[in-house]
């Protein structure tokens, strides 16, 4: 273990973040009198304090192996959480420590999941810095940090990959720093074009950049407590494209950039994303007729605002789909886990492992009808790797596990069954709120201490693909070489 | 710049290596995915599985904004088809890695029918070192420009050197040869000296000339003419093939141990000036039988790297001459340089160099028409090679009537392929390669040497 260049890393995710607080939280606190401004711009500073020094010096050994990315991955967003929530408990506007890092690690991993029952009761710097960590988690942290610090070596891909989420995560351009750069240019450009369009089409800008910024990170904090009901159905159809474009994974718009739509309109997995989310909506509409009085337009309004919701992992609600029949509520459960595009912002299984998983079980069907046949398993054209494959099982594999472990814990607490099912697969998957009292219209805050903590580990698990989480309690991991 | 390097082997990865040093955007093309992603996880480079000769899979690799591809694959054939697709589709420039004996007659062919930038041979470029080596065992270094028709070597001035203490014009009414001191380094700084620069002991010049020129003047200063007069080559290889091929002509005797008859029989029919012994040379018997304790040098050239070392270790105790170990595959230099054994030979390390002089020449040359840069002595000294082209300000007139900027000197003129080493009645004309060596950096365009 490299535990120089470890904490390195952590000192600039550090001020990274501390920087963020200083820069954008006390303007928002100008305009709106907040006394909490002034919380945010201390923390930051007594962050950038600690940071800073400790980047200033490059560690002579460099060396950076899978294991030291993987846990300083883990450690990044551990820190970065538990840093993060620190302003929410000195403003004293989420007084529990832990209901602020839930609310943190929530924002982070852009998950959406909260603990408030009285979301408009915040300041508006609090609510800014609530969707500024979707924003910041959506693309993440190390990727951002991988634009500014030349990181030498090959080590640099590791960390990427650790962070960013999908079966077999590679660069778009040769280098590393200017894959960062793309991604994240794509990333700021598009959610620049959506808070416009939404301020121009009468959204206040401070909701617009808030929701923006939610959207983009396919988060999910309303700053409504009835989310995104109240805004008008424009309003929601530009939420509904723009969540569904984030959850699309970013290769296409790179391969836009590049005037390559062939390739881009050719990706299995975007097609597949979008055959899904099409089959789901007509579900919904048609099954949710009579709750909304037999109006088509609202119906399939509401059912493609909460497919793109759902299936981007994003967790904005229009509707308290709470009320639906059980078939659309069985559909959205299903695409929660499912989740959006490997390379997207969104979370969820991802719809690339569904692909190879059901591709896999086809071959191994296939195998049964002719034992001596030998089949690969294609994406895109190109066959996919025993080991991606191989993958792939053990990661659905670790899934079920933690997701029963967790379901175990958390089933000690007083809710129902579909409440505590749901409840774990809309933290694991990043999407919010779930059904029963977790609902769009419920929260999180009834659930005990040891609960909530079982739901941060499980969104950290869930945002940086299990592994990270898992190594960092993986004693064997931390032993010197 | 952007560049693709197909074929992930010894020389590919020693390549990657050098490159993704000088930070260039690279993209690795090969059909084995396990090598693949063990270098693009040790270095910042993009992996394509894949034939690098598909169009597709180019295409994939970016070939239309690519500025160069590197095909270094083992396949002679499989490089030069990707060389001709790369060149159709997109309009990089290309280097293809050929080595079978059979094409190297007919390289230039070759070269200038596919349109490569560059062949590169990676046997014939180790023999070329190695054949250098044995020429002048007393320079430090020796490089070539002009397809090896110029050499530029440094020496070393001794206390007891008849041109300790002279002025340049000087050496050159003694020594009467056609060569040029273009650089001298003296403890930490670098002159380009004029005619009345007087040399020092420990000075290390920097000599321009021509190779028959050059070894004229190592004997008119009196260091023996150090051209070895035999060589013992063990292992009957294409780099063997190669060096006796390069060393016969200027009179080293040359005998060669292989093991395999039929090999033997090859080479003797391709060698006929050649010594040829079939015997295995790990037999100490064999060495002694056939006088390794004479010889003035030992090339050891076997297929085997742990091999060669051992023999030169026990060459080394047997014979006071110039020892020469090819080590192609074993990576550990530290521990290799601390056993003595003589200067070492890298097939893939030479290969990956004049690849990566080339790419800087071509970094160089965006803009410019610089052919070959040569660092003469590291970040103090550049050689550079440029082609004159029509028009250019200092073409059809005498040299003593330009107009130089200070630490500016024009080593050397190719015109047709007659080297000459100009003085101020020589003239440039349209088309001649001319070799500048300058103290300074950044010279783009042979416009750029006039004040």
């Amino acid at each position: 273990m490299n535990y120089g260049m470890i904490g390195y890393i952590l000192a600039w995710v550090l001020t990274i973040e501390s920087g963020f607080m200083v820069l954008f939280p006390p303007i928002v606190s100008l305009f709106y009198h907040d006394k909490s401004g002034i919380v945010f711009l201390i923390t930051g500073l007594v962050g950038l304090a600690i940071g800073i020094p400790c980047i200033i010096r490059k560690p002579k050994n460099t060396s950076f192996f899978v294991r030291e990315s993987f846990i300083v991955v883990g450690m990044s967003w551990v820190l970065m959480a538990t840093f993060g929530a620190l302003p929410f408990t000195f403003s004293g506007e989420i007084p529990n420590y832990v209901d602020a890092l839930f609310e943190t690690v929530s924002g982070f991993t852009t998950t959406g999941a909260t603990i408030l029952t009285n979301v408009e009761g915040l300041s508006h710097t609090c609510l800014f810095w609530r969707s500024f960590t979707h924003w910041l988690g959506g693309m993440g942290v190390c990727v951002f940090m991988l634009m500014i610090i030349p990181m030498a070596g090959g080590g640099s891909i590791h960390l990427m990959r650790a962070e960013s989420p999908g079966p077999s995560v590679g660069k778009i351009v040769p280098k590393m720093r200017q894959s960062a750069v793309i991604l994240w240019e794509i990333y700021i450009v598009m959610t620049v074009i959506q808070i416009v369009l939404m301020v121009i089409c009468k959204m206040p800008l401070f909701d617009a950049i808030c929701l923006g910024m939610g959207t983009a990170g396919t988060g999910g904090f309303g700053i409504k407590n009835d989310s995104l009901a109240s805004y008008s159905p424009l309003l929601q159809w530009i939420v509904t494209v723009f969540m569904i474009l984030f959850g699309v994974n970013f290769n296409v718009y790179f391969y836009i950039i590049r005037k390559d739509i062939k390739s881009a309109l050719k990706m299995e997995e975007v097609r597949a994303y979008f055959i899904i989310i099409l089959i789901s909506i007509l579900i919904i509409t048609f099954n949710t007729l009579d709750f909304s009085n037999g109006n088509f337009g609202v119906a399939l309004k509401d059912a493609a605002f909460q497919v793109g919701s759902v299936i981007t992992t994003t967790g904005y609600s229009t509707v308290d789909f709470e009320l639906w029949p059980t078939l659309s509520k069985t559909v959205l459960v299903i695409i929660m886990f499912i989740g959006a595009c490997a390379g997207s912002t969104g979370g969820g299984i991802k719809v690339s492992r569904i692909l190879i998983s059901l591709r896999t079980i086809g071959s191994e069907i296939e195998h049964f009808i002719h034992p001596r046949s030998v089949k690969t398993v294609k994406m895109d054209g190109h066959s996919v790797e025993k080991e991606t494959e191989r993958s792939v099982s053990i990661y659905m594999l670790t899934f079920a596990v933690i997701y029963v472990c967790s379901l175990l814990v958390i089933s000690m607490d007083k809710y129902d069954f579909t409440t505590n099912f749901t409840a774990v697969a809309a933290t694991i998957n990043n999407i919010g709120p779930g059904l029963g009292a977790v609902g769009p219209m419920g929260g999180f805050s009834g659930y005990s201490i040891l609960s909530k903590i079982v739901f941060i580990f499980d969104m950290l698990a869930g945002r940086l693909e299990l592994y990270p989480m898992l190594l960092l309690f993986w004693l064997p991991a931390w032993k010197k070489h | 710049m952007r560049i693709i390097v197909v074929g992930c082997g010894k020389v590919g990865t020693t390549l990657i290596d050098s490159l993704s040093k000088e930070k260039h955007d690279i993209t690795v093309i090969d059909t084995n995915s396990a090598v693949l992603s063990d270098v693009s996880n040790t270095y910042d480079v993009m992996g394509i599985v894949g034939n690098g000769v598909s169009y597709t899979v180019q295409m994939e690799a970016g070939i239309e904004q690519t500025d160069l591809l590197i095909a270094v694959t083992d396949s002679d054939e499989v490089n030069l088809l990707c060389c001709l697709i790369a060149k159709k589709a997109g309009n990089a420039s290309t280097i293809a890695r050929v080595r079978s004996p059979l094409y190297s007659r007919e390289i230039s062919y070759i070269k200038d029918e596919l349109g490569l930038s560059m062949i590169i041979n990676p046997e014939y470029a180790a023999a070329t070192e190695i054949s250098r080596i044995l020429r002048f065992p007393s320079a430090d270094k020796i490089d070539t420009f002009s397809n090896g028709r110029v050499e530029i070597l440094k020496y070393l001035i001794t206390e007891n050197s008849i041109i300790k203490d002279c002025t340049l014009i000087e050496v050159s009414r003694k020594t009467k040869s056609d060569v040029l001191i273009c650089a001298v380094e003296r403890g930490d700084d670098v002159f380009i000296p004029n005619g009345n620069f007087i040399l020092r002991a420990n000075d290390i010049i920097s000599i321009i000339a021509a190779p028959r020129n050059a070894k004229e003047f190592f004997a008119a200063i009196g260091e023996p003419s150090h051209q070895v007069k035999n060589t013992m080559i063990i292992g009957g290889g294409m780099i063997a093939y190669y060096l006796a091929n390069q060393i016969i002509p200027s009179g080293i005797s040359v005998k060669i141990i292989e093991q395999d008859r039929k090999r033997c029989e090859e080479l003797s029919e391709l060698l006929p000036k050649a010594k040829i012994i079939n015997g295995d040379a790990s037999n100490q018997d064999v060495l002694n039988e056939e006088g390794v304790d004479g010889v003035e040098s030992f090339v050891a050239l076997t297929g085997i790297d742990e091999s060669n070392i051992f023999l030169s270790l026990f060459a080394r105790n047997k014979t006071k001459g110039k020892i020469i170990t090819k080590i192609n595959r074993i990576a550990y230099d530290d521990i290799i340089s601390t056993f003595n054994l003589g200067s070492l030979i890298s097939p893939k390390n030479i290969t990956a160099e004049y690849i990566v002089r080339y790419v800087r020449a071509m970094q160089n040359s965006f803009g410019s028409n610089v052919l070959t840069m040569y660092k003469l002595i590291e970040n103090k000294a550049e050689a550079l090679e440029f082609e004159i082209g029509a028009n250019s300000p200092v073409s059809d007139k005498e040299l003593s009537k330009l107009k130089l900027k200070r630490n500016i000197l024009i080593g050397s003129i190719n015109h047709n392929g007659i080297i000459s080493i100009p003085n101020g009645q020589s003239v440039i004309r349209t088309g001649d390669k001319v070799v500048i060596i300058t103290t300074g950096q950044g010279l783009n365009d042979i416009k750029d040497i006039l004040e």
